[in-house]
């Protein structure tokens, strides 16, 4: 966004204003991402669950469908006494929720909310998926310390349960992420969102079977890994009492709530940017009305809202999808949830991993679409250019430059 | 206004100052759970000082394997073996003043090494401003399939990576083995 005011001449003379301001607006959209996210989550949250167990849930706060019950709720919890256990580690149980819900809300800094020339993206990384990934499993972090921390054995139970399920749930969701990475040949979000431009039957998911399956076991993993039922061990009720925070009120366990319902939008998004199309419609509405970067800068700035209307639509549904789930299905054993796994999980994930290779190996162009020499022509073309580029990608010059850089760091009296 | 603020070296004192500071406090910390945690942070100042270098898939790389993973299994073995004597551990003077000159000759070592590098201050900021940020992964990745980018003759590490791969397969398969339950035959039969 900074590049964006510094190269279009809004700010050119003071690019400090430009970062400075970029940054605000950018961390005030995350922030209020997540944090309107949960009041609406937490809304839909007992709307939903009420519904499915033949309840209307909240009706009376705010109006017609109890739509202001989750400020309520955070007006209660404000008014909660803080407490903490006599024996607890007071520095660390302190900042145990804080440390959560900063791991959820760094891992949106990198997720891309509409992509062309300009991506919204708070930060453009070249390794977006694997920086994603590498940040959502530090949420367990929070949580270990938590349940560490309130000196209570129910905390401790919970969260070493959440540990031995994070990280194994970390192995298949990373074996399921590398599948559209695959796909489109890089780890860049933005990359990978535009690959699936025009067209649902454009999505990753429908690229082939594999690709399916993968979506599947993707979602599940996903929802393990963010502590939803049927996967919610470490807050086993009937069990722990409430798990890691059984000793949290008021604020800091509201923390840990808004850290959850963050990650869940979180993961939601990401699989919303690797299987279902991003912030491309199932119909290329934007690109039918002209609302690209080619037609000009405002033009496209508007497809682009579009389509961040429709990647927060699918994450919003996939939120939806999570607490559906969780209100239909029962808790698992604990030896369940590593069964499915290991036994499960991770091999299905790994022949459909094998499968994807295969199938863009063997039938580059699809199923329906006639095969073409072309389409069998590897990509790396950097063996018959020997100076140049390692792959003839758009950022070609870049490339250059980067060849530059480094002939000149090998000998340094050409630096100086 | 005569000497702009050069941010980014403001963000790397920040960084390497918060590394350092949590580093030294997982010294001085008595509590080991607090002595992880402070560790946790000094490793995410690190990933912070890669990302600060253009670096993002070795900065992510260092967040997933050593502040995810590591310490994920360090406060776990952490939390389930630390009995009562353990969790608060006083160093004596004597460990003190060793750690301190073991501690103080690396450090001389590392001086050393980094001021015999020729070009240690770096290059001026013009040249970093005129260096464009680069994708860092796919040089790397082609680097591990035995084609780097950067090498005239396109030498990589394909065989090194291999090696690395089956070993760290072998450790898996041994650790699922020694883990697993086993049957007792001898209590079945009685």
């Amino acid at each position: 966004m900074a590049q964006f005011l510094i190269e279009n001449h809004f700010l050119p003379v003071w690019p400090w204003l430009a970062y400075t301001l970029a940054a605000l607006v950018q961390i005030f959209f995350i922030v209020n991402l997540v944090a309107v996210g949960a009041l609406l989550f937490i809304w839909m949250e007992r709307k939903i669950s009420g519904r499915i167990q033949d309840r209307l849930g909240p009706t009376r706060v705010g109006g017609k469908f109890g739509w202001l019950q989750t400020l309520a709720d955070g007006l209660k919890l404000l008014t909660k006494e803080d407490l903490m256990p006599d024996g607890a580690d007071e520095f660390l149980f302190k900042i145990a929720p804080y440390v959560s819900f900063c791991a959820s809300l760094s891992a949106f800094m990198a997720i891309p909310f509409a992509g062309g020339d300009y991506p919204f993206v708070a930060l453009h990384l070249n390794a977006a998926v694997f920086f994603i990934l590498a940040v959502i499993g530090l949420e367990v972090f929070g949580v270990i310390l938590a349940g560490y921390s309130s000196a209570s054995k129910w905390s401790l139970f919970g969260a070493m349960r959440e540990a031995a399920q994070v990280v194994s749930y970390e192995v298949p969701l990373g074996m399921c992420a590398v599948v559209p990475v695959l796909l489109a040949g890089s780890m860049d979000l933005v990359v990978i969102g535009d690959r699936q431009a025009g067209g649902f039957w454009n999505w990753y998911i429908f690229h082939d079977p594999g690709t399916f399956v993968t979506f599947w076991v993707y979602f599940t993993c996903a929802t393990a890994s963010v502590n939803r039922a049927p996967f919610d061990l470490a807050e086993a009720e009937s069990e722990l009492v409430a798990g890691f925070h059984t000793e949290y009120s008021g604020l800091r366990w509201s923390f840990f709530f808004m850290a959850e319902y963050g990650s869940m939008l979180a993961v939601s998004l990401l699989a919303s940017i690797l299987f279902l199309g991003g912030w491309n419609g199932p119909i290329p509405i934007a690109h039918m009305l002209g609302l690209t970067f080619q037609h000009g800068l405002w033009w496209g700035i508007a497809g682009n809202f579009l389509g961040t209307v429709n990647l927060i639509n699918k994450g919003v549904i996939g939120v939806t999808v999570m607490m559906w789930v969780r209100w239909t299905l029962p808790r698992l054993r604990i030896d369940q949830v590593i069964t499915t796994c290991l036994k499960y999980c991770v091999p299905i994930a790994a022949v459909s991993f094998l499968f994807v290779t295969w199938w863009q190996y063997a039938l580059p162009n699809g199923l329906f679409v006639p095969q073409t020499p072309e389409a069998y022509s590897v990509r790396e073309q950097w063996r018959n250019q020997p100076e140049t580029t390692p792959k003839p990608a758009a950022n070609a010059s870049a490339q250059n430059a980067r060849m530059q850089m480094v002939t000149t760091s090998v000998a340094p009296e050409g630096v100086n | 206004m005569d000497a702009p603020i050069y941010w980014p070296s403001v963000f790397f004192f920040l960084f390497a100052g918060l590394a350092c500071a949590f580093a030294l406090a997982v010294v001085i910390s008595p509590n080991i759970v607090r002595m992880a945690f402070y560790l946790v942070l000094s490793l995410a100042s690190t990933a912070g000082l890669f990302f600060l270098a253009g670096a993002d898939f070795v900065g992510a790389m260092q967040i997933m394997i050593y502040v995810g993973g590591t310490l994920v299994l360090l406060v776990f073995g952490v939390m389930l073996t630390s009995q009562d004597r353990f969790i608060s551990m006083k160093t004596s003077a004597f460990d003190m003043g060793l750690a301190l000159g073991v501690g103080i000759c690396f450090f001389l070592l590392l001086w050393y090494a980094a001021l015999s590098v020729p070009g240690w201050r770096g290059i001026t900021v013009e040249q970093a401003n005129a260096v464009q940020l680069q994708p860092t992964a796919s040089p790397i990745g082609m680097g591990l399939l035995g084609a780097r980018v950067d090498a005239p003759d396109r030498s990589g590490y394909l065989l090194v990576f291999e090696i690395i791969s089956i070993h760290l397969l072998v450790v898996l398969i041994g650790a699922a083995y020694l883990a697993r339950a086993r049957r007792r035959k001898t209590l079945l039969l009685e």
